[in-house]
């Protein structure tokens, strides 16, 4: 994955967010720069920001025209004179270590009930299930990015001998601590819900709690590490 | 000081200008579907525009004022009564102890906001009273509102007890078409779509399905084609981005999106237009008319311009 980084690009998102896109693939760089960005407005915010969102290789920017216009009259526009700031903080936001924090270490359960796809995605892998359950507990994921649900973590990269589509007809109720697959990706669903992962396994693990501030238990960058969980 | 839900209607929530910060963590700022409209009737009560108002769907409930209350009708007709006497929208009424609002026909729009002077007192959850549906938490008890639930208000002077008078200038009463073409800017994956579906987009019009909800608004019109079957990973997204779907069918993202999509977002409706937008139902229809960033930030400006006003004329006859 060690592809060239491109000039990042950046887009309207109507008149009250713009995007800057550091590529169109998952890969680890580009998610990095996107954090960088991201680090580089939680410590230089600036009048008529609302909030910033990272995603795998954009990082989206809301903010307030009127408020951003009254402060920066030179620009035309709130869309050029936040351009302008991101430009800033692309040049001075380069480079920054990222500290290699442990793993979180999330326990699943894989039986039947917990992990009603296990079978499928064996199958269609020409694999046991304990080898997927082996696969897919010997490597560290990164978390991408949070979306989807409160807390639901994008993690990534799933070994490719263990890959699955989508479902094809989305499953109503997803019970909450399922863990899915989806590609080459693997995701938690914080509550219950809608989805249409592949569902390997179940955690009592605890991603999202209301009564908590930040409510959402795993940030962008974070690591983890599933393991099979104690009965 | 309370209000009472005598009957329950099929969605009422407690929403105010939503919930900010949190996107990042996969949590949508919900609030109102039409902010303008819940702005408006805030402003008009002199209270803060993020006051948490409920925002009410036909059926509606029947609500009862238990003590009095200065209070505000904005959004949808819903042909709404106090005590069996007609209330305009867009005016600060008086509703006696013991009153009894009711909604009797819906004539337009879809969704109605009531706002009292002082407030609805609401813990607020991640700075916002909004109810977030999916996760069960915010506005009252995370859930929409049923029938003996009661609301308290904060109480306020009671001053000249009724009607203040005054009259919004029309431009801020905004025309709820069934059929609105409301303006909108490209989307960042506009240039995936052939030349002829670019065109298509702006001169088709499209009806919004049955099947819509807070979340989104499915578009049902010819399906559009990409350029090429270009996969797109997740990425941010917004109240009022139009999203293609795989098979060329558009939707809409409302209020209660969620944060990150992975489908091509063809483009952002204007936020001056997104309330024209969040009054359609089910059979109404739509059609896109493009405009540039400039345009569409111009629109944005000049409509905080007249709410300010409109605070400073408000501010000046009902002192707080």
């Amino acid at each position: 994955m060690s592809e060239p980084l491109s000039e990042p690009v950046i887009f309207p998102l109507g008149d009250g967010a713009l995007t800057v896109e550091f590529g169109r693939r998952i890969a680890v760089a580009a998610n990095d720069r996107v954090l960088d960005l991201f680090d580089y407005f939680e410590r230089n915010s600036f009048r008529g920001l609302i909030e910033t969102v990272p995603a795998f290789c954009t990082l989206t920017i809301f903010y307030d025209a009127f408020e951003v216009r009254s402060r920066n009259p030179r620009y035309p526009t709130a869309f050029e004179a936040v351009r302008a700031l991101v430009a800033e903080g692309l040049e001075k936001s380069t480079e920054t270590a990222r500290p290699e924090t442990p793993p979180v270490e999330i326990p699943v359960a894989f039986d039947e009930e917990s992990g009603p796809d296990l079978d499928y995605v064996a199958a269609i892998n020409d694999l046991a299930r304990e080898d997927v359950i082996e696969i897919f507990t010997s490597r560290v994921y990164r978390v991408f990015m949070l979306g989807f649900l409160p807390g639901f973590p994008y993690l990534g990269e799933l070994d490719e001998r263990i890959a699955a589509p989508r479902r094809s007809v989305p499953r109503l109720v997803v019970p909450r601590g399922s863990v899915g697959i989806a590609g080459r990706q693997t995701g938690i669903y914080p509550i219950e819900s809608p989805g249409g992962w592949q569902l390997v396994g179940r955690t009592d693990f605890r991603l999202f709690d209301p009564a908590k501030n930040p409510p959402c238990t795993l940030r962008p960058g974070d690591r983890i590490r599933f393991t099979v969980a104690m009965k | 000081m309370s209000i009472l839900i005598q009957k329950a209607g099929i969605l009422t929530t407690v929403q105010d200008l939503g919930r900010h910060g949190y996107r990042r963590f996969g949590i949508n700022p919900n609030g109102a579907m039409d902010r303008h409209a819940l702005r408006v009737a805030n402003i008009l009560l002199g209270n803060d525009e993020n006051t948490a108002g409920l925002e009410i769907h036909y059926p509606a409930p029947e609500i009862v004022f238990e003590e009095p209350a200065f209070f505000a009708l904005a959004g949808a007709d819903f042909s709404a009564a106090l005590d069996g006497r007609p209330v305009e929208n867009w005016h600060v009424g008086f509703a006696p102890g013991n009153s009894i609002l009711t909604f009797r026909k819906k004539i337009s729009g879809n969704r109605l906001y009531l706002a009292v002077r002082g407030g609805f007192r609401i813990d607020r959850w991640l700075g916002s009273a909004s109810t977030n549906l999916r996760a069960g938490a915010g506005g009252f008890e995370g859930r929409r509102l049923a029938a003996g639930d009661r609301l308290f208000f904060n109480r306020t002077t009671m001053d000249g007890k009724k009607d203040p008078g005054y009259r919004l200038s029309s431009s801020l009463i905004p025309f709820y078409s069934s059929f609105p073409t409301v303006r909108i800017v490209a989307g960042p994956e506009f240039e995936w779509l052939t030349e002829e579906s670019r065109i298509d987009f702006t001169e088709q019009n499209y009806a919004i399905s049955l099947n819509s909800d807070r979340m989104g608004f499915r578009l049902e019109g010819p399906p559009l084609t990409a350029r090429e079957r270009t996969q797109m990973v997740s990425s941010a997204v917004d109240f009022g981005t139009v999203q293609m779907l795989p098979d060329g069918r558009l939707i809409v993202l409302m209020a209660d999106h969620q944060t990150t999509g992975g489908y091509p977002r063809i483009g952002q409706i204007a936020s001056v237009d997104r309330p024209l937008v969040a009054q359609l139902g089910g059979n109404d229809k739509i059609a896109f008319h493009p405009i540039t960033v400039a345009a569409a930030e111009d629109l944005a400006v000049r409509r905080r311009i007249d709410l300010n006003r409109l605070r400073s004329a408000v501010g000046f006859r009902f002192p707080a």
